[in-house]
């Protein structure tokens, strides 16, 4: 009876333990920092970046409040927030790590008619310090030399394609090492306006290819002109936002492509765009840069995510801002997800409406526009030794690399890039039967095959002997049975013969 | 029943029959003729053949080489996955003879799943050895496993649409006609099981609200 007891009280008790355990577990809060494996699971992450500091209006001693500021440009240590809603360009200096002083206000400028700016949306300085100005409500780009002197403007450009009732509105540039000026439009769907540095308009570049559905197409043929009318009709979607990386490539960010062209890799979310104004991104990651993966409704936000600015660091991993469900994704060279985190919400790490990014080294900023604050995030241990990773790879120090990865997958096991890491470090010290495990753990079958090649040719090269014996061996034995198959055949008949002609 | 399977002759016939099926493979117009009309074929024999399908295709998942072949093993149902096989193959064999015998098909229901069986051979035949092959290719390379895949899966198909022809004693055309034909039955029986089991369901739920209330009363 006692052992009955027991036994029951056991199994009851096991029970429990199985029905709360979990529960227990789940009731952590977490999921900032995560990432998406091979069958496109969210995996939690350690993270990444931590925030350092939030700065608002009251932080940066500001007796303007900031009113809707939406750019963001960093030079060196200076920081410059375009304030669109008070007119005004507010540039910052970061004298150390946790500090952003205000060292200038601008807000005005010599030597024009018109001498302040309209509720300015970009903000940029080229290499050789002069400022760009994006005076979104003058209809104009502005240059200014560093001491706020007019220097010259970029406006409208002149071309028949163009509606001339078209107002014409920048909303953000970038400027090449030659000053020649790249900006988005309101209105303008041909791609980015480009200037020479003499501010004539040279061409439209970078297009974004048209995407559209077959029955979409077949709908069209059969409509009427009145139902053509109030269709959408098939055109490229614009850029929201642009970015020039240290080596003179453009990332541009695209907001509102078409959801299923997205899903299926025909719409891009992020483009890289050369000099001839082609998409040269690599989309070699198990999934598309298209930020996160589950469009359902959480939260009351749905849908693909919302890129609104894009900033790419020196190890060529760039961080897209998705102003949707407020997170940073980030990718490294090759397409493959380094890390996401953010949300929507009132708490630091957190954004209500997040509008542009910058960085200065590893460090991010994020600008949010309807809190009106900066925020400020610096990489923790763990993604301080993912970069290190990174940038071990691409100088080449494949061994260094290779133990930064182990020390990243020892501190996140569910990390794929860290596995495929080891295994390009060991591709890389010819240790191809090790890479090749690290790849097939993680399905990378690219780089299984690079290594796999390797590795059978030097297994034939090493067996070649073994190899050519085998081979001989099943060509030749087959032949000597045959032949002596054969030969036991001809002297059987000989016999016979004899014994038939000695009757 | 299993004293025949004591004598000698009844395992000689099994092997025969099943080598039968190697012969099919590669004279279908003839084979499949002497599978039914000179009784070459046996029902074991079949059911090996459908077994062994079965087995390539579970084995396949394990052993296939991860450059062409990615599992989900967390999202995989064995029975399912068996099922997507068996099922659509009984769906073909019934509706199969459930036509053709209204239009003077020869077949019964019986020889419509043995040819049917004989003609599923080429998959285990090439799926097996480029199950092996598969395991030293490349990405590169893996262009020649998904050929050889598609191939089997076609060599199947015309074997069994071959199959049908001359078991029936049908003329091309009508077998072209009649397969075509026998794919919308199967279409006809999923949209009747749907509705029934449909039907059957709603039905079930009402008694069971019927009973909860009458118990509620109580």
């Amino acid at each position: 009876m006692k052992k009955i007891f027991s036994r029951i009280s056991a199994a009851v008790f096991a029970v429990i333990l199985t029905v709360v355990a979990p529960l227990t577990a789940f009731t952590k809060e977490s999921n900032y920092t995560y990432n998406y494996d091979y069958w496109g699971e969210v995996q939690e992450s350690p993270d990444l970046y931590s925030v350092c500091r939030v700065f608002t209006s009251t932080d940066l001693n500001l007796d303007v409040k900031l009113n809707n500021p939406s750019g963001l440009f960093a030079y060196g240590n200076l920081i410059y927030i375009c304030d669109t809603g008070n007119n005004r360009i507010i540039e910052l200096e970061r004298s150390s790590l946790e500090k952003l002083e205000v060292t200038r206000i601008i807000d005005s400028f010599q030597g024009a008619d018109i001498n302040t700016f309209k509720s300015p949306t970009d903000f940029a300085i080229s290499e050789d310090g002069n400022y760009f100005i994006c005076d979104n409500g003058n209809g104009r780009i502005l240059k200014l030399d560093s001491n706020l002197n007019y220097m010259m403007e970029f406006v409208k450009p002149v071309d028949n394609t163009l509606d001339e009732k078209l107002e014409f509105q920048p909303t953000k540039m970038v400027i090449d090492s030659a000053e020649r000026v790249y900006c988005i439009a309101t209105g303008i769907n041909k791609g980015l306006v480009k200037y020479e540095s003499d501010g004539t308009f040279s061409g439209f570049v970078g297009a974004t290819p048209v995407t559209y559905d077959w029955t979409d197409y077949i709908w069209k043929k059969l409509a009427t002109q009145e139902q053509l009318e109030k269709m959408e009709s098939f055109v490229p979607t614009e850029y929201s936002n642009i970015y020039m990386d240290y080596e003179g490539f453009i990332y541009g960010v695209i907001s509102g492509a078409d959801e299923e062209a997205l899903d299926n890799g025909t719409a891009d979310a992020v483009r890289k765009l050369n000099l001839m104004g082609n998409n040269i991104l690599v989309k070699n990651g198990d999934w598309y840069p298209v930020g996160d993966l589950y469009w359902g409704n959480g939260g009351g936000h749905e849908g693909p995510s919302v890129f609104v600015d894009v900033t790419v660091m020196e190890n060529d991993v760039y961080v897209c801002l998705d102003n949707n469900r407020g997170r940073l994704f980030a990718y490294d060279d090759q397409g493959h997800m380094v890390f996401t985190f953010g949300g929507n919400g009132n708490m630091d790490g957190y954004f209500r409406r997040p509008a542009a990014i910058e960085h200065i080294g590893h460090d991010l900023f994020v600008l949010d526009s309807l809190d009106c604050s900066l925020t400020m995030f610096i990489p923790t241990e763990f993604g301080r030794t993912v970069y290190n990773a990174i940038e071990q790879f691409d100088a080449g120090d494949y061994e260094a690399s290779g133990k930064s990865w182990e020390s990243v997958m020892s501190q996140n096991g569910n990390y794929d890039l860290a596995y495929i890491g080891i295994g390009r470090s060991l591709l890389r010290q010819r240790r191809f039967e090790e890479a090749m495990k690290y790849f097939e753990v993680k399905y990378d079958d690219e780089n299984y095959s690079k290594a796999y090649k390797q590795y059978r040719k030097q297994y034939v090269e090493d067996h070649i002997g073994i190899i050519i014996a085998i081979l001989a061996v099943v060509i030749i034995v087959p032949l000597v049975i045959g032949r002596i198959k054969h030969i036991k055949m001809e002297i059987a008949l000989a016999e016979r013969e004899k014994i038939d002609l000695s009757k | 029943m299993f004293a025949s399977l004591r004598k000698k002759e009844t395992w000689v016939r099994y092997l025969k029959s099943l080598k039968f099926a190697l012969y099919c493979m590669t004279h279908p117009m003839d084979g499949y003729w002497d599978l039914t009309h000179e009784k070459r074929g046996t029902m074991a024999a079949a059911n090996t053949i459908l077994i062994l399908t079965l087995l390539t295709r579970v084995i396949k998942l394990k052993y296939t080489g991860f450059v062409v072949l990615i599992v989900n093993w967390e999202e995989l149902n064995i029975i399912t996955y068996i099922l997507s096989v068996l099922f659509p193959l009984l769906l073909f064999v019934i509706g199969n003879w459930a036509l053709t015998t209204l239009f003077d098909g020869k077949g019964r229901l019986g020889q419509v799943y043995m040819a049917t069986c004989y003609g599923l051979v080429p998959y285990p035949l090439i799926q097996i050895p480029i199950m092996f092959v598969s395991n030293f290719l490349t990405v590169e390379e893996s262009a020649i496993y998904g050929m050889l895949d598609v191939i089997s899966l076609i060599y199947a198909a015309i074997l069994i649409i071959v199959a049908m022809g001359q078991i029936h004693e049908y003329s091309g055309g009508k077998n072209i006609l009649f397969t075509v034909a026998t794919l919308f039955a199967i279409l006809v029986m999923v949209f009747i099981l749907m509705i029934f089991f449909g039907m059957i369901s709603q039905g079930v739920a009402y008694f069971i609200s019927l009973g909860r209330e009458l118990l509620f009363r109580l």
